[in-house]
């Protein structure tokens, strides 16, 4: 039912305000938007820019996935961002640890990776299931504590190397790393390739499977689910086992590609980027790919904001107006289509012979 | 809402007959006072017991005291927000914006600026969340999430262009004026000589009891007379009738004339500008960090928490802040010793309720705590000190056990968090 | 124009009628809901407003009570024209509506329910409890006024309701099928209060479509069919056979009984099944036994509210029970116990299941109708594979129904919700049949549907049934029960409290039963 204008039109709108309503904000402070916003995509073409942002939108594609799978049945998993935390230090830890063999080094450190996400995310999952208790809150506090529990693992006493200033865990062997393909001057994640095959098995999870279609009939009504013989506490386990599982992957691509190691300053709040672009996206694999790339591109671009004088918290301000006004915005196009929807249906009925839909024959009164 | 997911909770129709609830006998001051006592006296036992006096220090009670208020006012903010039927997860991105205002406000106006500032800012995010969710019918968990993003954003933006001029850093504001502060000094002296004289129980009492009344902001007492003062509001006036109609069935509401819409607005309003003074009781107290960046720290959820802990009314939010909040001044007051000794504390606790639960004959509900009290009794007997990395987030783990173990029997507004369109059934 | 004062109004001009409605007007996308409607009422009758499910009655009355504006025509009252635009215009002008389905808030007392909204009138303390009380009285309302309303049961919740209108100063009362939750007891109450009002110079309008009662209280009434008037009667001459032809306009559909197909062979088999009520000492399923045969049809009588509900959805595995057993038996006789299995298991042991809120239960409004096919049938053929879905056998099964079952749609893509009520239940009961099921649950089957695919419903049913399908009734309409079922048993509170034969009972023996034989209202 869903036709191209319903999908991208939102996205779109909300895209064009938050440009405008950002160019209001850089003039309030003084700058020129157009100057702005001309450095920013002039920036895409400096350097290993480009390639930088497509590095980083694989990272933001894999945490909005890990959120969309919660988000298809209403269940927030913003625990995202501890998840892939946690799973990052754990699996930056035992990959140091290990020695093995080139593939299966790598395949080991992203098993432990996808196991520690989910065991961070059993937690909020059983509370839910067993006690009731919000996973929105559980997850917020437990993003919060994860921050405790990454310094007490890095610290020298327990796992932590010292390398000159920094202190992070001990670095990952070459058998344990993903080569990247240098383009340009930059690097490209090979991750890249893995993120586009979990990105297709989530498509044909969602729509090719029993548990997808459990997945999103819980989304949309709790009680048809239900009746039609969907286990509410599985799929909510199940769902954020799986959420999490993919969190622990966010971290991956940078880790096994660039850093391999993972201290204090490893970066954060990719875990509500997943947020951000899973609502852009709608859920949908290719939407997702698309607000990943926008985001990335912000983000990137944003830093050459400082060369001309701009905060560069213009972006994440553009961020959050892009976020609320594109569920705005859905929400208006979606209205919109079931209205017109109905009409459809009342004049396509009312052309089959009777004269002028009734109550009886025609839409719902 | 914020108990399951969204969407309606049960599968099945919910209950077709009448309900005969079995009415508690102990109206609910009562209750809260013998919680009180109870909280006490295991304190005063542990304080006692493991040689930690910081358990029950006037010390801890007033670094308590000024860390549950973000907590308490934004408990409140939460319930004034769900009793409309709204729910308010972006409280944190209001209370950042109340800093940001309480900061600016305070140092071009002095203290009582800074707090209408603060109050003004948190109402702006409030109001924003209002048109999200009442006009627009957008997801409230999604609007709230959306909020926190902007309201961090925006402060930061913000802070950057005011503060970095001003202080050189762009995370921190320069010093802004604080609140004066009060003491009841001839009681405080007496308490503090009860102190020191480190009597069992009486002692304890007499510092608690202390650090209440000493030093005490103008703040702190709007904040705390703020609780009954919304307890009336709500059960006792027209006003708040009609805005808890709105929470419990807005349909039925607008059909006997209630604005539901302009409820809802005005209810986002005042919960905004609760999240604001709770940033202000950041910025604006002696103790406190000036703005400081991320220095809100979850408190906004934790306040959530505190009002799902108090199931919806004021004087259980009061407790449950006052929980919380004792939780994060311990601490910050007593360190890694205290934590512990806490630990102990709660083991006591533990098998008072065993025992209570032995009584009513709630086999489960005993042996889960007899396990639950064996495995912090283990804890605490094999470390000297908790990590010192972990210490800073008590309060988030005393958070996720009090709504694990206490999720039970809650009453939530019964339209909380569903979207509303007038006109529609 | 009277204020929302009560007591003190003018007295109305004696040739005037209370409500005069003219050519009124209301379309929505797609469907003309009212067209050119004319009704009057006089002042101090009680007036009928009939028609079947879907003739428009509920939106006129929308209309009469300002919660909808009309696109065409006038409303007067008391001999002046009045613009409604919301229900306070309505509520200042003297009209009060008691809904159908209540509108009252659970967590609330019952004085806040009567006070909310009119606390300009008497204040919420002590004048308007005094208010409230004399009130009470007149209605025979006995709660006070701090208990909570979900402690209240459904006659007394209508109590409240009447209160409520009467609270702020309603002449015109509209009372929106009143009798749909009473027991026939709970139904002479009523009329009796209103005959006791309307001595006092209250006007009724009362909408129904239960013919006999609005014979036993109308003094005039008028026909709704299809959105327009079709005319005016006096309900003491004209017979119901002829009143029920103004509203059908063709024949009433009428559920006969045929040859009875019942075999000996039990297909699901209750045994003791208990269930426990949330927070009350009453159990909601008091030891509930019974058989349901293959070939049979097996009606549940009851007043909503005594288990009905509850057993339906014990039975499907949303509830859980706190004793008994149900077991499914197999033609070899072996009998498989369901207590403990969720209600997939249930369902491909080969249960089907109509729902009697379609759009909580049975449906996911925005999606496809072929989605929909899957829904409640994600592990079985021809949709689905086991774990993968087969789409194409979804769509090909779903354009099979559509045909087998007259749902008139444009095509399987567009979502449910675009469907009427009619077409939504013929979708789902091609659904429910197609898993060749071996027991169907039927719960208010026809609730909401229009009259031809209630006819096709119920020929669906009996044709299952002559194959050998055995069928769990559960229905507040007593034709349909008495139509389609062999073997007729009553609930009560949770139990099965007597058994009556279809073909010799009467809906007055049936009703007395339903009530306990006078046992009256539950506090």
């Amino acid at each position: 039912m869903t036709s191209w204008r319903t999908k991208l039109l939102p996205p779109l709108l909300a895209i064009v305000f938050a440009v405008l309503l950002s160019a209001i904000a850089l003039i309030i402070s003084g700058a020129d938007p157009l100057q702005a916003y001309g450095t920013m995509i002039g920036q895409m073409f400096k350097g290993s820019t480009a390639v930088d942002t497509v590095n980083l939108a694989t990272v933001y594609y894999l945490s909005g996935l890990a959120v969309a799978i919660g988000f298809q049945m209403n269940l927030f998993n913003i625990g995202v961002e501890g998840q892939y935390r946690f799973a990052a230090v754990i699996a930056a830890i035992a990959g140091g640890a290990l020695k093995l063999p080139p593939v299966i080094h790598t395949l080991a450190i992203l098993v432990v990776a996808v196991v520690a996400g989910m065991a961070y995310a059993a937690v909020p999952a059983i509370l839910k299931v067993t006690r009731g208790v919000s996973e929105v809150i559980s997850t917020i506090m437990l993003n919060a504590i994860v921050a405790g529990i990454i310094a007490f693992l890095i610290n020298a006493d327990q796992f932590g190397v010292q390398t000159g200033n920094n202190i992070g865990t001990r670095v990952i062997e070459p058998s344990g790393r993903i080569p990247g393909i240098p383009l340009g001057s930059g690097t490209l994640f090979g991750f890249v390739f893995i993120a586009a095959i979990i990105g297709a098995a989530y498509w044909f999870m969602l729509n090719r499977t029993r548990f997808g279609f459990e997945l999103k009939a819980s989304g949309e009504s709790t009680t048809a689910a239900a009746a039609g013989g969907v286990n509410a506490k599985k799929m909510t386990l199940i769902a954020m086992l799986l959420s999490g599982g993919v969190a622990g992957m966010v971290a991956m691509p940078e880790l096994l590609g660039r850093d391999y190691t993972y201290g204090i300053t490893a970066t954060q709040m990719y875990g509500f980027t997943g947020i951000a672009v899973a609502l852009l996206g709608r859920n949908h694999p290719g939407g997702i790919a698309l607000g990943a790339l926008l985001w990335a591109f912000l983000d990137s671009s944003a830093v050459s904001l400082e060369q001309i004088n701009v905060s560069k918290e213009i972006a994440t301000i553009m961020q959050g107006i892009i976020v609320l006004s594109v569920v705005v915005a859905y929400e208006i196009v979606r209205r919109a289509d079931l209205a017109a929807e109905q009409r459809r249906v009342g004049r396509a009925l009312a052309a089959n012979g009777r004269k002028g839909a009734s109550v009886a024959e025609g839409g719902a009164v | 809402m914020v108990v399951t997911d969204v969407s309606r909770p049960d599968p099945g129709s919910g209950s077709t007959m009448p309900v005969h609830r079995k009415r508690s006998r102990i109206p609910g001051w009562l209750r809260g006072v013998i919680w009180a006592v109870v909280a006490i006296a295991v304190l005063s036992t542990a304080s006692y017991s493991t040689g930690v006096a910081a358990l029950t220090s006037s010390n801890t009670a007033q670094t308590a005291l000024r860390l549950a208020l973000p907590i308490l006012l934004c408990a409140l903010g939460g319930l004034w927000a769900e009793r409309a039927g709204v729910v308010n997860i972006g409280l944190e991105g209001m209370m950042i914006l109340g800093t940001w205002g309480a900061a600016w406000g305070s140092y071009y106006g002095g203290v009582w600026a800074g707090l209408l500032a603060a109050l003004v800012f948190g109402a702006l995010g409030g109001l924003l969340h209002a048109v999200a969710t009442v006009t627009f019918n957008v997801n409230h968990i999604v609007s709230g999430v959306a909020i926190n993003l902007l309201g961090l954003g925006v402060t930061k933006y913000l802070a950057n262009l005011v503060f970095e001029p001003l202080s050189g850093n762009p995370r921190q504001s320069p010093v802004v004026p604080k609140f004066d502060t009060y003491s009841a000094s001839g009681l405080s002296d007496w308490l503090g000589d009860l102190e020191k004289e480190q009597r069992v129980g009486i002692s304890d009492v007499a510092g608690i009891l202390r650090g209440l009344v000493t030093e005490v902001a103008p703040l702190t007492m709007i904040a705390i007379i703020l609780v009954p003062v919304s307890f009336w509001v709500l059960w006792r006036t027209r006003f708040g009738l009609r805005l808890r109609s709105c929470g419990e069935n807005p349909v039925a509401a607008e059909s006997l004339g209630v604005n539901v819409y302009r409820h809802k607005y005005i209810a986002m309003l005042i919960s905004g500008a609760f999240a604001g003074m709770g940033g202000a009781s950041l910025v604006l107290l002696r103790g406190g960090a000036d703005y400081l960046e991320n220095q809100t720290n979850g408190r906004g959820y934790i306040g959530l928490a505190a009002m799902i802990f108090g199931n919806w009314r004021p004087g259980g939010l009061l407790g449950g802040a006052a929980l919380f909040g004792y939780a994060d001044g311990l601490q910050l007051a007593g360190g890694g010793e205290a934590v512990l000794a806490l630990l102990y504390g709660a083991v006591i606790l533990v098998a008072v309720i065993v025992v209570v639960q032995l009584f009513r004959k709630q086999w489960i509900a005993a042996g889960l705590g007899v396990v639950g009290a064996g495995i912090l009794y283990l804890i605490y007997w094999s470390n000297d000190t908790l990590p010192s990395d972990l210490i800073p987030y008590t309060a988030h783990f005393v958070t996720l056990i009090v709504l694990a173990v206490a999720s039970q029997r809650l009453r939530p507004p019964k339209a909380d968090g569903q979207p509303y369109r007038r006109g529609e059934d | 124009m009277s204020t929302a004062e009560a007591p003190a109004e003018a007295v109305p001009d004696r040739g005037a009628p209370a409500v005069q409605l003219t050519g009124i007007t209301k379309r929505f996308p797609g469907v003309v809901a009212n067209s050119d409607v004319n009704l009057t009422v006089a002042a101090g009758e009680v007036h009928a407003i009939c028609g079947e499910n879907g003739a428009g009655k509920s939106t006129l009355m929308k209309i009469l009570y300002g919660m909808q504006p009309p696109d065409e025509g006038t409303i007067a009252i008391n001999g002046e024209e009045v613009k409604l635009r919301n229900p306070q215009d309505a509520i200042r002008v003297g009209i009060g509506m008691v809904h159908q389905h209540f509108m009252l808030a659970d967590n609330l007392t019952v004085g806040e329910n009567v006070f909310l909204g009119a606390e300009a009138l008497h204040g919420i303390g002590r004048a308007a409890r005094a208010r409230l009380a004399e009130l009470a009285e007149r209605t025979g309302l006995h709660a006070e006024p701090d208990t909570l309303l979900e402690e209240l049961g459904v006659a007394d919740r209508q109590r409240v309701e009447i209160v409520k209108v009467l609270y702020r100063g309603a002449k015109i009362i509209i009372l929106d099928e009143p009798t749909a939750v009473l027991v026939p007891q709970e139904v002479d109450a009523l009329f009796a209060t209103v005959r006791e009002m309307k001595a006092d110079g209250y006007t009724f309008l009362f909408i129904s479509h239960k013919l006999d009662e609005v014979r036993a209280i109308a003094d005039t009434v008028t026909v709704i069919r299809r959105g327009t008037t079709v005319g005016t009667a006096d309900p003491k001459t004209i017979t119901s056979r002829q009143l029920a032809e103004m509203m059908v306009g063709s024949e009433l559909p009428s559920p006969e009984t045929r040859e009875s197909t019942v075999t000996d062979r039990a297909v699901l088999r209750l045994t003791g099944l208990t269930l426990g009520a949330e927070g009350s000492d009453r159990n909601a399923l008091d030891d509930v036994t019974f058989t349901v045969r293959a070939g049979e049809v097996l009606g549940i009588a009851g007043v909503e509210g005594n288990g009905q509900t509850e057993l339906v959805e014990t039975i499907m595995g949303m509830r859980k029970p706190s004793g008994g057993t149900i077991e499914l038996v197999d033609a070899d006789d072996k009998a498989r116990d369901l207590t403990k299995a969720g209600t997939l298991a249930r369902r491909e042991a080969g249960i089907g299941y109509i729902a009697e809120d379609r759009t909580r239960h049975s449906l996911l409004l925005t999606q496809p109708l072929w989605v929909n096919r899957i829904l409640g049938y994600q592990t079985r053929r021809p949709v689905s594979k086991g774990q993968l879905l087969d789409i194409a056998g979804a769509r090909a099964d779903t354009e099979r129904i559509v045909r087998d079952y007259d749902v008139r749609t444009p095509g399987i893509d567009v979502p449910a919700a675009a469907l009427s009520g009619g077409n939504q239940q013929k979708l789902i009961v091609g659904r429910e049949l197609s898993g060749d099921p071996v027991l169907l649950i039927a719960s208010h089957p026809t609730r909401g549907v229009d009259v031809g695919a209630q006819a096709l419903i119920w020929e669906n049913i009996r044709q299952a049934r002559a194959a050998g399908l055995a069928v769990l009734l559960v229905s507040a309409d007593l034709d349909e029960l008495i139509g389609l079922s062999d073997t007729i048993r009553v609930m009560l509170r949770g139990r099965l409290v007597s058994e009556a034969d279809p073909a010799t009972v009467t809906p007055q023996e049936l009703g007395s039963a339903m009530t306990g034989a006078g046992e009256g209202d539950e506090e």
